[in-house]
């Protein structure tokens, strides 16, 4: 093993080439491995991830083309001290995100008080005009997030960004788990690894537990998961977590509004679904409400919604909480809705609608990065650092001709865990992604997550569809 | 459990019984052109092949001789031809891919093997030479996907879905071998009795995978009538219309248990199933061997278009 970079923070080694304590137990292990028998395994696990399909499709790809996500075997692992400190921060973080959900769509209590302005709402597509004054099915607008968190230092995770909308992954921390207690069942029995498995059976009693006025009780309530279909880049993901929540896995061409219900068509007729745990976009879930031209959706859905026909998770119009120009507002929001100074910090933000701000981004495009306000899988980013001199030139004109479209922010010294390589162990920049439930029941946070990790060497990059992989997460128990 | 589901574990079951039963067939008109001296008659067993996919029509309008590399690399992996194995295999995967929920991990996992197994296989022109072990192949993916099916799964309407779509296939296939066979067990071309004619009717039997059963229920005899009985009537013969339409009608008795009711399709499985139950060999050579095949044939498509209307297959 070799020295961490001085540069950033090592998750596994101190500065002087020495252990720290959460990898300890790993280590040992690990040193005490055949090499040759390490690098069959690291084969082994991607025919496995091949065999059963774990694989996503790539937009603009050939039709069809089916890659894996690269599966890195060394597990990134986080003590119980940390992630107790990352609990309490995530929960206060998705508790103010619903209270700011609906106070928006509702009183705008928090514009009236001067402390977003009203200029962050206007001409946002992700503000749902249709849900003012709507609240959902137990006051919850979001009951799937995803707090994609980085880490800078010993006692430093910030937020990068909040998923408010349908974040995904969560297949690839249950399966990434599978495989390593398959691969090396004997890490488990020496090491106390939190269990993440129990993640779809908490899903689906937290998506029961928000079934909607229609719900009359008896049998449990009808969960369904709406996927775009075989062809969308998450569908192994759809498929798998409606097979482990024993729901119906739906598309927009199996339902219609039957009666003031959404049902499902079935061998035998009809069916109404009490709680649908939507993986389309709210664009294409109600072409009579939103984009007319979508076949993904189910005509008449959001007025059987607004009925209390059906529950929708997450809510329609979620997006506006986690929209890039929000998140810069975000340790405002946490402290106006819960009274507490944020537990975990954002990332410094330049917003570019602002003169000041943009002069001070122009100025220094080469150091920072800027990502596009509704962009998202790290596509239409600029990452100073690493671009040319002309690629810089090209983003400052597209930057200086609609700034409001822009965030900078400075370029983060982003934490390293070290992967498998051919030539042993080598440090790589990762993030993180714990999943979080929320239910009137109260938030319900699965100990681990999903690590990305940017394959290639000095890359901050870690979206999959940039080349990053993943690592199985672990979470010590105390 | 949805209509579009229904209709995916039937089509991978259906897309997959094709590719096996197409496998078998070039089996056979390999072997045939092998045990023909010349060229000419290869060439025609190779046509009957393609005449009994249902692909010759296609297959003329971009080629102009039936050698035999061609014709079967036609029919195994031709980029262009949607009835290849390939694209049957691929069609089933696709399926079973939106029917993953319905499917256990050993259903799915054997479908998405065999598929990553044959695309490998297939990725290259098939020769000769490897020509048998890429038939065993088709057919041993086939049966994996079948035997995980009946090791793994519920009997409850998804098997039911996926059964009825294995045996309407199997059904039409030995129809339809056996429809561009007949004239090979006519008796007045059987009398002849020569030697060809016991080749024609060997193969007959090993293109349905019939020929060590039909031994074994007829040691030492080989009669074109028996023969006939035995893939039209023989109920023990897993691969005979009468097997076939038993098994239909079982499994389309199970969805009306679970389901509490019967629909059209039933009806016209009943009527279809007498026939068959109550017809003597005889009376089908009296009424005309290929009118036969041709009424099944027409009444099993219309069963399985029932079938996708009762239950919803599609809006």
């Amino acid at each position: 093993m070799t020295a961490a970079s001085t540069t950033n923070f090592d998750e596994m080694l101190n500065g002087d080439g020495s252990i720290r304590p959460a990898y300890s137990d790993f280590c040992e292990w690990y040193n005490s491995q055949d090499t040759a028998w390490l690098k069959r395994q690291d084969a082994e696990a991607e025919r496995f991830f091949r065999r059963i399909g774990i694989t996503f499709n790539v937009y603009g790809e050939e039709a069809g083309e089916e890659r894996l996500i690269p599966f890195d075997m060394i597990p990134r692992i986080i003590t119980a001290r940390e992630w107790r400190k990352l609990t309490r921060g995530i929960e206060q973080r998705v508790r103010a995100l619903n209270a700011f959900l609906q106070d928006l769509y509702h009183r705008q209590e928090i514009i009236r008080s001067g402390r977003l302005p009203v200029e962050a709402l206007r001409n946002n597509e992700a503000f749902l005009t249709q849900m003012i004054g709507f609240t959902p099915p137990g006051g919850v607008y979001t009951h799937i997030v995803g707090i994609d968190l980085v880490r800078t230092g010993p006692e430093e995770f910030m937020v990068l960004e909040d998923n408010a909308r349908t974040p995904s992954g969560v297949s690839y921390m249950l399966e990434n788990r599978e495989t390593m207690m398959a691969m090396f069942p004997e890490l488990f029995t020496k090491i106390p690894v939190r269990p993440v498995s129990d993640y779809p059976r908490r899903l689906a009693r937290s998506l029961r537990a928000c079934a909607p006025p229609a719900y009359k009780g008896g049998k449990r309530p009808v969960v369904a998961v709406l996927t775009p279909g075989i062809y969308n880049s998450a569908y192994f993901e759809h498929a798998f977590l409606a097979d482990q929540m024993g729901a119906e896995l739906v598309e927009g061409s199996d339902l219609r509004v039957v009666d003031g219900r959404v049902a499902m068509r079935t061998t035998t007729g009809y069916k109404a679904i009490d709680v649908i745990y939507r993986r389309v976009d709210d664009d294409y879930l109600d072409p009579l409400t939103f984009n007319p031209s979508s076949v993904l959706g189910v005509a008449g859905i959001m007025d059987v919604y607004r009925a209390g026909g059906i529950t929708i998770a997450n809510a329609p119009g979620t997006g506006i909480a986690d929209d890039k120009a929000i998140y810069s507002y975000m340790p405002e929001i946490v402290e106006f809705y819960t009274g507490e100074k944020p537990i975990l910090n954002n990332v410094p933000t330049w917003r570019c609608s602002e003169p000041g701000a943009l002069a001070y981004v122009l100025d220094n495009l080469a150091d920072l990065v800027v990502k596009e306000v509704h962009g998202s899988g790290g596509y239409g980013m600029l990452i100073g650092p690493t671009s040319s001199k002309k690629e810089i030139a090209a983003f400052e004109a597209k930057l200086r001709a609609k700034p409001e479209n822009y965030i900078a922010q400075p370029t983060l010294s982003l934490s390293t865990v070290p992967i498998f390589t051919n030539a042993g162990l080598a440090p790589r920049h990762v993030d993180l992604r714990p999943f979080v439930l929320v239910s009137p029941d109260g938030i319900d946070i699965t100990p681990g997550g999903l690590t990305r990790v940017a394959l290639k060497k000095g890359s901050l990059v870690v979206n999959s569809s940039q080349g990053g992989g993943t690592k199985d997460t672990w979470v010590l128990d105390e | 459990m949805l209509g579009r589901a229904a209709n995916g574990v039937y089509w991978m079951n259906r897309y997959l019984e094709r590719a096996e039963n197409t496998a078998r067939l070039i089996d056979v008109g390999f072997h045939l052109a092998l045990t023909r001296g010349n060229k000419e008659s290869a060439d025609e067993e190779w046509k009957s092949v393609l005449t009994t996919t249902g692909q010759v029509d296609a297959y003329c309008a971009t080629h102009d001789d039936f050698s035999g590399p061609q014709v079967f690399n036609y029919l195994l992996r031709d980029k262009d031809n949607p009835g290849s194995v390939l694209q049957m295999v691929e069609n089933a995967r696709t399926n079973a891919r939106v029917v993953r929920t319905s499917i256990t991990n050993s259903v799915w996992e054997a479908t998405n093997e065999g598929w990553m197994t044959l695309r490998d296989l297939l990725s290259r022109p098939v020769r000769e030479s490897n020509l048998g072990e890429v038939l065993t192949t088709v057919r041993r993916q086939s049966m994996l996907v079948r035997g995980a099916l009946e090791g793994t799964m519920l009997r409850n309407e998804v098997f039911n879905f996926a059964r009825i779509g294995t045996f309407i296939e199997r059904a039409d296939n030995t129809a339809r071998i056996l429809d561009v066979k007949y004239y090979v067990l006519l008796p007045s071309v059987a009398w002849v009795g020569s030697s060809l004619d016991n080749v024609q009717w060997e193969t007959l039997l090993r293109s349905v995978a019939g020929n060590r059963a039909f031994t074994w229920l007829n040691p030492g005899s080989m009669d074109p009538k028996e023969i006939a009985r035995f893939l039209i009537l023989d109920g023990q013969f897993p691969r005979s219309l009468v097997f076939c339409y038993e098994k239909i009608r079982s499994n389309m008795a199970g969805l009306a248990k679970e389901y509490g009711h019967e629909v059209s399709a039933h009806e016209l499985l009943r009527d279809a199933g007498a026939r068959l139950h109550q017809i003597s060999i005889d009376e089908i050579f009296e009424g005309g061997l290929h009118e036969f095949l041709q009424d099944v044939i027409g009444k099993t498509v219309e069963i399985g278009n029932a079938i996708a209307a009762d239950y919803r297959f599609i809006e």
